[in-house]
C-alpha cells in the first residue's frame, strides 16, 4: 500500500529543513500519522495553507519507512481561520489537539477522530464557552479511552447521590463511600461532569463559575494521572 | 561511530537546526580535510560572534552594541513600531525599503502546545515602549501561519484599549504568481484585503 487516501485533522506541525514541514495528522482510518509535507513553507506553496493545525483535509499520502509523504491535499473544513480570531478559543483548541496527539499516540479509533472534529467545530461555532468545550472534549476522550466507566452511580454502593470524583480511578462515590484521594465536588460538581460528558449544554451553561473551576481542576488532574504528564497548553487556556 | 574528537565534532554539528547525522558527518569531514586556515577562521568567527553579539535592550534585535543600529539611527521615524517574531524578519523587511520606523522583536509566537504563552515573549517590553506618546502606530508583522495569527489576535486585543493605530500586514497573492495556482485561503485573503483603485 505505497499510496493511500484518508481524511484527517491536522493536529501539529514541525519545521523540517529549509522549506518542509512534518505534519502530525489524526486520520479517520489510519490513526495518528506523521508525514512530510514538502515545500509547504515557501510562499508559492499551494498546499501550505491547507496543512495548518485545526484544518480538516482529504489527503493522499505515500507510505515511507519512518515518515509518510503528503502528495495531495484538499481542504474539507477550515476551523483554524475562525478559531484564531478569538484568543481564548485558540488556547482551548491548542489544548484539544495536544490532548488528541497524546491520546492517539499508541492507538486510535475513528471515535477519537470524530471527537476532535466535533470539538474544533464547536469552538469555531462559538455557541458555548471555549473552556467548557475543552473540558467536555477531555472527559469524552478519557471515556473513549476507557478511563471513565460509570459516573451515574457510586462505585461502592451504587447510590445515585454521588459527591466525589476519584482522580485515580475516574469513578464517583457517595458521601459514605468516598475513598482517600477523591475530590469532593458535591452533587452540583458531579452533575456538571455528567452534563459535560453527555453534551447537555443547557445544564453546562447553568453551572456557576466555582463549580466549573473545580471540575476543570479535577479533569486536568485526572488527565495528568492517566497520561503520566500534564498538557503544556492547559496552563495557557483562558477560562471564563 | 568514530573515535574521540571526530565523533564529538559530528555530535556537536548534529545538534544544529536542520543538520541531520549524515549532514553532520559530511560537514565534519569537510572541515577536517580542508585547509586548517579555513576551519580555524570559522572557529574564530564563531567565538567572536558568541562573545560580541547580544540582543538590543530596546527592540530585541541582534546587535554588537547595547542598542542596535536601527534604534540608534536618528533618521528613523519614531512614530511607528513594526512588531516581528524574529530578528531575521527585520532583515527581510529592511530589504523592501518600505518601512522607516523602528522595530520590536517578540522572540517567537504564542504556541501553547510547546509551552509558549504571552509571558514568554517580549510583550511587556513592547507595552513599556508604547507608553511613549510619540508612538502613534503599531504594525503587526507576525508570520501568516496559525501561531503568528494567534499572536496578532492577542496583541490586537491587548492594544485595543490604547489610543494607537494598530495595523497588520496584508496577505494575498505573491508577485509574479499565476492566479489559477493560488490556494483557496490565500486567494480568499486577497479578496478580503482588496483595495480601491479609483
Amino acid at each position: 500500500m505505497p499510496h493511500y487516501r484518508d481524511e484527517a485533522v491536522v493536529i501539529r506541525t514541525h519545521k523540517l529543513g529549509e522549506v518542509d514541514r512534518i505534519v502530525t495528522l489524526l486520520t479517520k482510518n489510519h490513526g495518528q500519522v506523521r508525514a512530510v509535507a514538502k515545500g509547504v513553507r515557501k510562499t508559492s506553496s499551494r498546499i501550505g495553507a491547507r496543512l495548518e493545525p485545526f484544518n480538516v483535509v482529504d489527503l493522499q499520502l505515500y507510505e515511507g519507512r519512518n515518515l509518510d509523504t503528503v502528495s495531495q491535499v484538499e481542504q474539507l473544513a477550515n476551523y483554524g481561520a475562525v478559531i484564531i480570531a478569538d484568543y481564548a478559543r485558540y488556547t482551548a483548541a491548542s489544548a484539544v489537539v495536544e490532548a488528541a496527539e497524546r491520546f492517539t499516540r499508541e492507538d486510535s479509533s475513528s471515535q477519537h477522530y470524530m471527537l476532535v472534529i466535533g470539538a474544533l467545530r464547536a469552538l469555531s461555532l462559538k455557541e458555548h464557552a471555549s473552556d467548557q468545550i475543552l473540558d467536555s472534549y477531555l472527559l469524552r476522550a478519557l471515556a473513549i479511552s476507557g478511563w471513565i466507566t460509570n459516573i451515574d452511580q457510586c462505585q461502592g454502593c451504587a447510590s445515585t447521590e454521588t459527591v466525589s470524583f476519584s482522580v485515580h480511578s475516574g469513578s464517583v462515590s457517595c458521601q459514605s463511600c468516598t475513598m482517600p484521594g477523591s475530590v469532593r465536588l458535591g452533587v452540583d460538581g458531579i452533575s456538571h461532569i455528567s452534563a459535560l460528558l453527555i453534551g447537555d449544554w443547557p445544564s453546562v451553561g447553568r453551572a456557576n463559575l466555582a463549580t466549573r473551576a473545580s471540575v476543570s481542576g479535577v479533569v486536568a488532574g485526572y488527565l495528568q494521572w492517566q497520561l503520566e504528564r500534564g498538557l503544556r497548553s492547559l496552563e495557557h487556556v483562558e477560562r471564563s | 561511530m568514530y573515535d574521540g574528537v571526530i565523533q564529538e565534532l559530528i555530535d556537536q554539528l548534529g545538534r544544529l537546526p536542520g543538520v541531520g547525522p549524515k549532514s553532520a558527518q559530511r560537514i565534519a569531514f569537510h572541515l577536517i580535510e580542508t585547509d586548517s586556515e579555513v576551519a580555524l577562521e570559522l572557529a574564530d568567527v564563531l567565538r567572536e560572534a558568541k562573545e560580541k553579539v547580544r540582543f538590543c535592550i530596546t527592540c530585541g534585535n541582534v546587535s554588537e552594541t547595547e542598542q542596535c543600529s536601527i534604534c540608534l539611527d536618528p533618521k528613523r521615524e519614531l512614530t511607528s513600531i513594526c512588531v516581528v517574531e524574529d530578528s531575521k524578519d527585520i532583515n527581510s523587511i529592511e530589504r523592501t525599503r518600505e518601512f522607516r520606523g523602528k522595530y520590536h522583536v517578540l522572540g517567537g509566537a504564542i504556541s501553547p502546545i510547546i509551552g509558549i504563552g504571552p509571558d514568554q515573549l517580549r510583550i511587556k517590553d513592547l507595552l513599556k515602549r508604547l507608553s511613549d506618546p510619540e508612538i502613534t502606530e503599531v504594525i503587526l508583522a507576525t508570520n501568516p501561519n496559525l501561531e503568528g495569527e494567534a499572536t496578532a489576535t492577542y496583541l490586537i486585543r491587548l492594544l485595543g484599549s490604547m489610543e494607537i493605530t494598530v495595523s497588520k500586514l496584508a496577505s494575498g497573492l505573491p508577485v509574479g504568481g499565476d492566479l489559477e495556482y493560488a490556494d483557496d485561503m490565500t486567494l480568499g485573503r486577497a479578496f478580503e484585503g482588496r483595495k480601491r483603485v479609483n
